[in-house]
Protein backbone atom coordinates (compact mmCIF):
# COMPACT_ATOMS: atom_id res chain seq x y z
CA UNK A 1 0.00 0.00 0.00
CA UNK A 2 1.41 3.63 -0.09
CA UNK A 3 1.76 3.87 3.58
CA UNK A 4 4.22 1.64 3.22
CA UNK A 5 5.77 3.05 -0.31
CA UNK A 6 6.32 6.40 1.62
CA UNK A 7 8.08 5.09 4.20
CA UNK A 8 10.57 3.19 2.40
CA UNK A 9 13.81 5.16 2.15
CA UNK A 10 14.95 3.15 -0.92
CA UNK A 11 12.93 5.63 -3.28
CA UNK A 12 14.66 8.02 -5.20
CA UNK A 13 15.50 11.17 -3.75
CA UNK A 14 15.42 9.61 -0.23
CA UNK A 15 18.64 10.98 1.92
CA UNK A 16 19.46 9.23 4.75
CA UNK A 17 22.22 10.73 7.11
CA UNK A 18 25.73 8.78 7.19
CA UNK A 19 27.77 9.27 9.56
CA UNK A 20 31.60 8.67 9.68
CA UNK A 21 34.01 8.91 12.77
CA UNK A 22 36.39 9.97 10.24
CA UNK A 23 37.15 12.36 7.54
CA UNK A 24 40.14 13.20 5.22
CA UNK A 25 41.29 17.27 5.71
CA UNK A 26 44.13 16.86 3.11
CA UNK A 27 47.71 18.25 3.39
CA UNK A 28 50.86 16.46 2.43
CA UNK A 29 54.23 16.29 4.43
CA UNK A 30 57.54 16.17 3.19
CA UNK A 31 61.05 15.58 4.54
CA UNK A 32 64.77 15.42 3.71
CA UNK A 33 67.48 13.87 6.29
CA UNK A 34 71.08 15.12 5.86
CA UNK A 35 74.62 14.27 7.18
CA UNK A 36 73.84 16.95 10.51
CA UNK A 37 70.23 18.60 9.72
CA UNK A 38 67.20 17.16 9.50
CA UNK A 39 64.49 19.37 7.00
CA UNK A 40 60.47 18.88 7.76
CA UNK A 41 57.42 20.98 5.72
CA UNK A 42 53.68 20.63 5.68
CA UNK A 43 51.30 23.07 3.48
CA UNK A 44 49.01 25.34 5.57
CA UNK A 45 45.71 24.06 4.01
CA UNK A 46 43.01 22.39 5.94
CA UNK A 47 40.13 20.85 3.68
CA UNK A 48 36.64 19.18 4.08
CA UNK A 49 35.24 17.92 1.09
CA UNK A 50 35.87 20.80 -1.52
CA UNK A 51 35.76 23.23 1.24
CA UNK A 52 38.77 25.19 2.88
CA UNK A 53 38.22 25.32 6.50
CA UNK A 54 41.71 27.56 7.04
CA UNK A 55 44.37 28.07 4.82
CA UNK A 56 47.00 28.78 7.35
CA UNK A 57 46.83 25.18 9.66
CA UNK A 58 50.71 24.10 10.12
CA UNK A 59 50.78 20.26 9.92
CA UNK A 60 54.01 20.58 12.08
CA UNK A 61 54.19 19.94 15.46
CA UNK A 62 57.36 20.64 17.30
CA UNK A 63 58.43 18.14 20.09
CA UNK A 64 61.39 19.28 21.31
CA UNK A 65 64.67 21.29 20.15
CA UNK A 66 66.05 17.87 18.14
CA UNK A 67 62.50 16.55 16.55
CA UNK A 68 59.85 17.48 15.12
CA UNK A 69 56.13 15.86 14.25
CA UNK A 70 54.19 16.12 10.68
CA UNK A 71 51.08 14.69 10.32
CA UNK A 72 48.24 15.00 8.31
CA UNK A 73 45.16 12.88 7.50
CA UNK A 74 42.06 12.90 9.86
CA UNK A 75 42.46 15.88 11.66
CA UNK A 76 40.58 15.08 14.57
CA UNK A 77 42.83 12.03 15.02
CA UNK A 78 46.08 14.30 13.98
CA UNK A 79 44.61 16.85 17.27
CA UNK A 80 44.20 13.87 19.91
CA UNK A 81 47.20 12.11 18.67
CA UNK A 82 49.97 15.31 19.12
CA UNK A 83 47.64 16.24 21.94
CA UNK A 84 48.94 12.69 23.88
CA UNK A 85 52.28 12.62 22.26
CA UNK A 86 53.11 15.99 23.75
CA UNK A 87 51.55 15.23 27.20
CA UNK A 88 53.86 11.93 26.72
CA UNK A 89 57.22 14.40 25.82
CA UNK A 90 56.18 16.29 28.97
CA UNK A 91 56.29 13.00 31.45
CA UNK A 92 59.61 11.99 29.96
CA UNK A 93 61.16 15.46 30.78
CA UNK A 94 60.42 15.89 34.22
CA UNK A 95 61.01 11.98 34.71
CA UNK A 96 64.05 11.78 33.53
CA UNK A 97 65.43 15.58 33.50
CA UNK A 98 65.89 15.24 29.74
CA UNK A 99 63.86 15.70 26.43
CA UNK A 100 63.52 12.32 24.40
CA UNK A 101 65.55 11.44 21.70
CA UNK A 102 64.47 11.47 17.81
CA UNK A 103 64.76 7.37 17.86
CA UNK A 104 62.69 7.38 21.34
CA UNK A 105 60.05 9.43 19.72
CA UNK A 106 60.23 7.21 17.00
CA UNK A 107 59.27 3.97 19.16
CA UNK A 108 56.64 6.01 20.75
CA UNK A 109 55.16 7.15 17.69
CA UNK A 110 54.70 3.45 16.59
CA UNK A 111 53.30 2.42 20.35
CA UNK A 112 51.09 4.95 20.06
CA UNK A 113 49.76 3.98 16.84
CA UNK A 114 49.68 0.74 17.31
CA UNK A 115 47.75 0.89 20.19
CA UNK A 116 45.11 1.86 18.50
CA UNK A 117 45.18 -0.79 15.80
CA UNK A 118 41.31 -2.00 15.53
CA UNK A 119 40.14 1.90 16.08
CA UNK A 120 42.81 3.43 14.07
CA UNK A 121 44.30 7.44 14.27
CA UNK A 122 43.18 8.08 10.49
CA UNK A 123 46.88 9.89 9.86
CA UNK A 124 50.25 9.79 7.94
CA UNK A 125 52.86 10.49 10.58
CA UNK A 126 56.59 11.74 9.63
CA UNK A 127 58.82 12.38 12.83
CA UNK A 128 62.16 14.32 11.71
CA UNK A 129 65.20 15.06 14.12
CA UNK A 130 68.52 14.34 14.92
CA UNK A 131 69.36 11.51 16.61
CA UNK A 132 72.12 11.36 20.08
CA UNK A 133 75.01 11.73 17.24
CA UNK A 134 73.49 14.50 15.94
CA UNK A 135 73.05 13.14 12.43
CA UNK A 136 69.57 13.53 10.54
CA UNK A 137 67.33 11.02 10.87
CA UNK A 138 63.68 10.50 9.94
CA UNK A 139 61.10 8.28 10.74
CA UNK A 140 58.03 7.27 8.63
CA UNK A 141 54.58 5.41 9.82
CA UNK A 142 51.11 3.88 8.57
CA UNK A 143 48.12 4.77 10.56
CA UNK A 144 48.57 1.70 12.59
CA UNK A 145 52.13 2.31 13.74
CA UNK A 146 54.71 0.45 11.06
CA UNK A 147 57.63 2.80 11.39
CA UNK A 148 60.82 2.84 8.71
CA UNK A 149 63.74 4.60 8.85
CA UNK A 150 64.19 6.94 5.60
CA UNK A 151 66.66 9.49 4.40
CA UNK A 152 63.44 11.25 2.39
CA UNK A 153 59.92 10.92 2.57
CA UNK A 154 56.54 12.38 0.83
CA UNK A 155 53.38 11.71 2.97
CA UNK A 156 49.63 12.74 3.44
CA UNK A 157 47.69 13.60 0.25
CA UNK A 158 50.28 14.19 -2.05
CA UNK A 159 52.37 12.03 -0.78
CA UNK A 160 52.05 8.92 -3.91
CA UNK A 161 52.19 11.70 -6.24
CA UNK A 162 56.16 13.58 -4.57
CA UNK A 163 57.61 10.20 -3.59
CA UNK A 164 58.86 8.93 -6.94
CA UNK A 165 60.18 13.01 -7.33
CA UNK A 166 62.42 12.48 -4.50
CA UNK A 167 63.48 9.32 -5.33
CA UNK A 168 64.83 10.60 -8.36
CA UNK A 169 65.72 13.94 -6.86
CA UNK A 170 67.00 12.96 -3.32
CA UNK A 171 67.72 9.69 -3.63
CA UNK A 172 69.14 9.46 -7.40
CA UNK A 173 67.29 6.25 -8.11
CA UNK A 174 67.83 4.26 -10.99
CA UNK A 175 71.07 6.81 -12.17
CA UNK A 176 74.29 5.31 -13.12
CA UNK A 177 76.99 6.76 -10.95
CA UNK A 178 79.26 5.91 -7.86
CA UNK A 179 78.55 6.35 -4.16
CA UNK A 180 75.30 8.11 -2.88
CA UNK A 181 76.43 12.10 -1.61
CA UNK A 182 74.70 13.43 1.34
CA UNK A 183 72.30 15.60 0.23
CA UNK A 184 73.40 19.44 0.72
CA UNK A 185 70.72 21.57 3.00
CA UNK A 186 70.66 24.21 -0.04
CA UNK A 187 69.61 21.28 -2.56
CA UNK A 188 66.98 19.43 -0.27
CA UNK A 189 65.31 23.14 0.78
CA UNK A 190 65.11 23.13 -3.29
CA UNK A 191 63.75 19.72 -3.81
CA UNK A 192 61.23 20.47 -1.00
CA UNK A 193 60.09 23.81 -2.47
CA UNK A 194 59.60 22.47 -5.99
CA UNK A 195 57.39 19.73 -4.59
CA UNK A 196 55.36 21.11 -2.53
CA UNK A 197 54.43 23.95 -5.97
CA UNK A 198 54.14 20.65 -8.01
CA UNK A 199 51.81 19.23 -5.29
CA UNK A 200 49.67 22.34 -5.61
CA UNK A 201 49.29 21.88 -8.85
CA UNK A 202 47.89 18.78 -9.04
CA UNK A 203 46.56 18.41 -5.93
CA UNK A 204 43.61 19.88 -4.87
CA UNK A 205 43.92 19.85 -0.52
CA UNK A 206 47.20 20.98 -1.34
CA UNK A 207 47.76 24.29 -1.01
CA UNK A 208 48.07 28.03 0.23
CA UNK A 209 51.13 28.00 1.95
CA UNK A 210 54.24 25.66 3.08
CA UNK A 211 55.93 25.59 6.67
CA UNK A 212 59.41 24.47 6.77
CA UNK A 213 61.24 23.47 10.09
CA UNK A 214 64.96 22.97 9.53
CA UNK A 215 66.43 21.18 12.54
CA UNK A 216 70.10 21.85 13.05
CA UNK A 217 71.80 21.13 16.75
CA UNK A 218 71.36 24.68 17.03
CA UNK A 219 67.60 24.19 16.97
CA UNK A 220 64.59 24.55 14.60
CA UNK A 221 64.94 27.10 12.12
CA UNK A 222 60.91 28.07 10.77
CA UNK A 223 60.32 29.17 7.10
CA UNK A 224 57.58 29.95 5.21
CA UNK A 225 56.55 30.25 1.53
CA UNK A 226 53.54 31.06 -0.19
CA UNK A 227 51.61 28.17 -2.25
CA UNK A 228 48.85 28.61 -4.87
CA UNK A 229 45.63 29.47 -2.98
CA UNK A 230 43.08 28.15 -5.62
CA UNK B 1 -23.56 -5.26 8.85
CA UNK B 2 -20.00 -5.92 9.44
CA UNK B 3 -17.76 -8.89 8.16
CA UNK B 4 -15.82 -9.09 11.45
CA UNK B 5 -16.89 -9.13 14.58
CA UNK B 6 -13.51 -8.10 15.56
CA UNK B 7 -13.12 -5.17 14.12
CA UNK B 8 -16.02 -3.67 16.13
CA UNK B 9 -13.49 -4.76 19.15
CA UNK B 10 -10.39 -3.89 17.81
CA UNK B 11 -11.02 -1.13 15.02
CA UNK B 12 -8.14 0.38 13.08
CA UNK B 13 -7.94 4.39 12.72
CA UNK B 14 -8.63 3.59 8.86
CA UNK B 15 -9.12 0.61 7.32
CA UNK B 16 -6.77 0.08 4.24
CA UNK B 17 -5.57 3.89 4.64
CA UNK B 18 -2.67 5.08 5.55
CA UNK B 19 -0.70 4.52 9.00
CA UNK B 20 -0.96 7.55 11.52
CA UNK B 21 2.25 9.39 10.93
CA UNK B 22 3.65 8.00 7.90
CA UNK B 23 3.26 11.00 5.73
CA UNK B 24 5.75 12.14 8.03
CA UNK B 25 9.34 11.49 7.40
CA UNK B 26 11.11 12.10 10.36
CA UNK B 27 14.78 12.26 9.43
CA UNK B 28 17.02 9.22 10.63
CA UNK B 29 13.58 7.21 11.66
CA UNK B 30 15.42 4.39 9.82
CA UNK B 31 18.73 5.18 11.10
CA UNK B 32 18.14 4.92 14.56
CA UNK B 33 18.15 1.52 16.07
CA UNK B 34 18.65 0.07 19.39
CA UNK B 35 18.62 -3.92 19.59
CA UNK B 36 18.57 -5.20 22.82
CA UNK B 37 18.11 -8.57 21.13
CA UNK B 38 21.55 -8.92 19.37
CA UNK B 39 23.45 -7.12 22.17
CA UNK B 40 24.29 -4.58 19.91
CA UNK B 41 23.59 -0.87 19.82
CA UNK B 42 23.75 1.17 17.45
CA UNK B 43 23.94 4.94 18.94
CA UNK B 44 24.97 7.01 15.27
CA UNK B 45 22.10 9.98 15.67
CA UNK B 46 21.17 12.05 13.34
CA UNK B 47 20.05 15.81 13.76
CA UNK B 48 16.28 16.18 14.29
CA UNK B 49 15.92 20.07 15.60
CA UNK B 50 18.61 22.38 13.94
CA UNK B 51 20.01 25.10 13.27
CA UNK B 52 22.38 26.43 9.74
CA UNK B 53 25.14 28.80 9.87
CA UNK B 54 26.91 30.46 12.18
CA UNK B 55 29.56 33.31 10.81
CA UNK B 56 33.01 34.47 12.97
CA UNK B 57 34.69 37.37 11.67
CA UNK B 58 37.57 38.75 13.78
CA UNK B 59 37.58 42.87 13.37
CA UNK B 60 40.72 45.22 15.11
CA UNK B 61 39.93 44.58 18.69
CA UNK B 62 37.70 42.38 18.93
CA UNK B 63 35.64 39.76 16.84
CA UNK B 64 31.99 39.09 16.16
CA UNK B 65 29.70 36.35 15.76
CA UNK B 66 26.20 36.27 13.70
CA UNK B 67 23.43 33.77 12.68
CA UNK B 68 19.69 33.34 13.03
CA UNK B 69 17.38 32.36 15.31
CA UNK B 70 15.46 29.12 13.65
CA UNK B 71 14.80 25.60 14.90
CA UNK B 72 14.35 23.35 11.86
CA UNK B 73 12.42 20.29 12.26
CA UNK B 74 13.63 19.23 9.31
CA UNK B 75 12.28 21.29 6.66
CA UNK B 76 9.56 22.77 8.60
CA UNK B 77 10.70 26.36 10.09
CA UNK B 78 9.54 25.36 13.69
CA UNK B 79 11.19 27.68 16.52
CA UNK B 80 11.21 30.90 15.18
CA UNK B 81 13.46 32.34 18.52
CA UNK B 82 16.37 29.88 19.24
CA UNK B 83 19.08 31.35 20.86
CA UNK B 84 21.57 29.83 18.91
CA UNK B 85 24.15 32.42 20.38
CA UNK B 86 24.93 33.12 23.79
CA UNK B 87 27.08 34.30 25.82
CA UNK B 88 29.52 32.07 28.14
CA UNK B 89 30.87 34.90 30.40
CA UNK B 90 32.47 38.42 29.69
CA UNK B 91 35.44 37.30 27.48
CA UNK B 92 33.32 34.17 25.38
CA UNK B 93 30.81 33.54 23.38
CA UNK B 94 29.28 30.23 21.80
CA UNK B 95 27.67 29.92 18.64
CA UNK B 96 26.10 26.70 17.41
CA UNK B 97 25.53 25.09 14.02
CA UNK B 98 23.10 21.46 14.13
CA UNK B 99 21.36 19.77 16.19
CA UNK B 100 19.13 21.90 18.72
CA UNK B 101 18.91 19.21 21.96
CA UNK B 102 22.86 18.68 21.49
CA UNK B 103 23.88 22.84 21.48
CA UNK B 104 21.01 22.74 24.76
CA UNK B 105 22.67 19.89 26.72
CA UNK B 106 26.22 21.16 26.23
CA UNK B 107 24.38 24.77 27.23
CA UNK B 108 23.68 23.38 30.49
CA UNK B 109 27.04 21.61 31.30
CA UNK B 110 28.93 24.96 30.20
CA UNK B 111 27.26 27.01 32.16
CA UNK B 112 27.68 24.84 35.43
CA UNK B 113 31.28 24.97 34.00
CA UNK B 114 31.09 28.71 34.52
CA UNK B 115 29.11 29.00 37.97
CA UNK B 116 31.82 26.25 39.47
CA UNK B 117 34.83 29.28 38.31
CA UNK B 118 32.82 31.98 39.83
CA UNK B 119 32.12 29.67 43.36
CA UNK B 120 36.19 29.07 42.92
CA UNK B 121 36.38 32.33 43.17
CA UNK B 122 40.17 32.81 42.14
CA UNK B 123 40.39 35.28 39.91
CA UNK B 124 40.32 32.36 37.04
CA UNK B 125 37.76 32.43 34.58
CA UNK B 126 36.61 29.96 31.56
CA UNK B 127 38.23 31.57 28.23
CA UNK B 128 38.01 31.16 24.74
CA UNK B 129 41.08 29.14 23.95
CA UNK B 130 40.20 26.84 26.87
CA UNK B 131 36.36 26.31 26.25
CA UNK B 132 37.61 25.90 22.36
CA UNK B 133 39.84 22.58 23.46
CA UNK B 134 37.61 21.53 26.44
CA UNK B 135 34.77 21.42 23.44
CA UNK B 136 37.17 19.57 20.71
CA UNK B 137 37.80 16.61 23.59
CA UNK B 138 33.73 16.64 24.27
CA UNK B 139 33.12 16.12 20.59
CA UNK B 140 35.80 13.80 19.69
CA UNK B 141 35.13 11.54 23.01
CA UNK B 142 31.20 11.04 21.80
CA UNK B 143 32.26 10.40 18.08
CA UNK B 144 34.74 7.51 19.53
CA UNK B 145 31.69 5.81 21.17
CA UNK B 146 30.17 6.01 17.95
CA UNK B 147 27.53 8.74 19.77
CA UNK B 148 28.34 11.79 18.73
CA UNK B 149 26.61 15.65 19.44
CA UNK B 150 25.42 16.71 16.10
CA UNK B 151 26.85 20.32 15.82
CA UNK B 152 29.42 22.20 15.10
CA UNK B 153 30.54 25.18 17.11
CA UNK B 154 32.19 28.64 16.85
CA UNK B 155 34.00 29.77 20.13
CA UNK B 156 35.11 33.61 19.82
CA UNK B 157 36.32 35.77 22.60
CA UNK B 158 39.32 37.75 23.84
CA UNK B 159 42.57 35.95 25.22
CA UNK B 160 44.72 37.98 26.80
CA UNK B 161 43.96 41.42 24.91
CA UNK B 162 43.59 39.41 21.37
CA UNK B 163 40.70 38.54 19.80
CA UNK B 164 40.23 34.50 19.51
CA UNK B 165 37.93 32.57 16.70
CA UNK B 166 37.75 28.68 17.08
CA UNK B 167 35.70 25.87 15.41
CA UNK B 168 34.94 22.48 16.67
CA UNK B 169 33.00 20.15 14.43
CA UNK B 170 30.71 17.07 15.62
CA UNK B 171 34.15 14.55 15.11
CA UNK B 172 36.20 17.35 16.78
CA UNK B 173 38.07 18.66 13.63
CA UNK B 174 39.09 21.81 15.62
CA UNK B 175 41.43 24.72 14.03
CA UNK B 176 41.37 28.75 14.52
CA UNK B 177 40.83 31.25 12.14
CA UNK B 178 39.96 35.16 11.17
CA UNK B 179 36.95 34.29 9.63
CA UNK B 180 34.99 31.18 9.84
CA UNK B 181 31.32 30.21 8.84
CA UNK B 182 29.41 26.82 9.60
CA UNK B 183 27.37 24.78 7.19
CA UNK B 184 25.42 26.57 4.32
CA UNK B 185 27.48 29.69 5.53
CA UNK B 186 31.03 27.91 4.46
CA UNK B 187 29.85 27.67 1.08
CA UNK B 188 28.10 31.03 0.62
CA UNK B 189 29.10 33.47 3.54
CA UNK B 190 33.14 32.68 3.86
CA UNK B 191 34.16 33.71 0.07
CA UNK B 192 32.59 36.93 0.67
CA UNK B 193 34.07 37.21 3.66
CA UNK B 194 37.58 36.39 2.65
CA UNK B 195 36.94 38.78 -0.06
CA UNK B 196 36.11 41.42 2.55
CA UNK B 197 39.37 41.00 4.24
CA UNK B 198 41.39 40.43 1.44
CA UNK B 199 40.59 44.05 0.47
CA UNK B 200 40.91 45.17 3.98
CA UNK B 201 42.79 43.15 6.55
CA UNK B 202 42.26 45.04 9.71
CA UNK B 203 38.82 46.00 9.74
CA UNK B 204 36.61 48.31 12.02
CA UNK B 205 34.14 46.90 14.24
CA UNK B 206 31.72 49.32 11.99
CA UNK B 207 32.81 47.33 8.66
CA UNK B 208 32.57 43.73 10.44
CA UNK B 209 29.55 44.32 11.13
CA UNK B 210 28.16 45.69 7.95
CA UNK B 211 30.62 42.78 5.51
CA UNK B 212 28.43 40.26 8.41
CA UNK B 213 25.26 41.84 7.96
CA UNK B 214 25.72 41.43 3.91
CA UNK B 215 26.58 37.76 4.40
CA UNK B 216 23.44 37.06 6.64
CA UNK B 217 21.15 38.86 4.23
CA UNK B 218 22.83 36.55 1.46
CA UNK B 219 22.15 33.38 3.26
CA UNK B 220 18.49 34.57 4.40
CA UNK B 221 17.89 34.85 0.44
CA UNK B 222 20.11 31.74 -0.63
CA UNK B 223 19.65 29.48 2.40
CA UNK B 224 15.73 27.40 2.73
CA UNK B 225 16.81 26.75 6.38
CA UNK B 226 17.64 30.81 7.40
CA UNK B 227 14.99 33.31 9.05
CA UNK B 228 15.35 36.84 8.59
CA UNK B 229 15.62 37.30 12.78
CA UNK B 230 19.46 37.51 13.75
CA UNK B 231 22.14 37.51 16.61
CA UNK B 232 25.06 39.66 16.90
CA UNK B 233 27.57 39.25 19.31
CA UNK B 234 30.02 41.61 19.61
CA UNK B 235 33.14 40.82 21.83
CA UNK B 236 35.70 43.65 21.99
CA UNK B 237 37.79 44.30 25.29
CA UNK B 238 34.57 45.99 26.78
CA UNK B 239 33.08 42.97 27.04
CA UNK B 240 30.26 40.90 25.58
CA UNK B 241 27.33 42.36 23.97
CA UNK B 242 24.78 40.28 22.07
CA UNK B 243 22.18 42.48 19.85
CA UNK B 244 19.18 39.63 19.59
CA UNK B 245 15.89 39.58 17.07
CA UNK B 246 17.83 41.55 14.23
CA UNK B 247 15.42 41.39 11.03
CA UNK B 248 17.04 42.92 8.14
CA UNK B 249 15.90 44.93 5.03
CA UNK B 250 15.26 42.67 2.13
CA UNK B 251 14.26 43.37 -1.47
CA UNK B 252 12.26 40.39 -3.41
CA UNK B 253 11.98 42.91 -6.97
CA UNK B 254 13.91 40.04 -8.71
CA UNK B 255 11.20 37.31 -7.75
CA UNK B 256 9.02 38.57 -10.39
CA UNK B 257 12.02 38.05 -13.31
CA UNK B 258 11.68 34.39 -12.54
CA UNK B 259 9.31 32.72 -14.31
CA UNK B 260 7.73 29.28 -15.02
CA UNK B 261 7.05 29.10 -11.14
CA UNK B 262 3.37 30.60 -11.10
Amino acid sequence: MFGQAILNDNLPGAKQHHWSPYTDNGGTIVAVAGDDFAIIASDTRLIQGYSILSREQTKLFKLSEQTVLGVSGCWCDVLTFTRTLEARMKMYLHEHLKPMSTPAVAQLVSTMLYHKRFFPYYVSNIVAGLDQDGKGTLYSYDPVGHCEKNRYRAGGAAGAMLQPLLDNQVGLKNMKGGVLPDITKEKALMVIKDSFISAAERDTSTGDGVIINIITKSGVEVMHFPLRKD
Amino acid sequence: MYANPNSIINPSLWPNGPAPGCFFNFPGANVTSTSSSSGIITRTQSPVTTGTSILGLVFDGGVMLAGDMLGSYGSMAKFRSIERTIKVNNSTVLGATGDIADFQHLKAIIEQKVIDEDCADDGFTLKPKALHTWLTRVLYNRRSKFDPLWNTFLVAGIEDGEPYLGCVDKIGTAFSDSKIATGYGAHIALPLMREGLEKKPQMTQEEARALLINCLRVLFYRDCRALNKHQIATITKEGVTIENNIELDTNWEVANFVIGYE
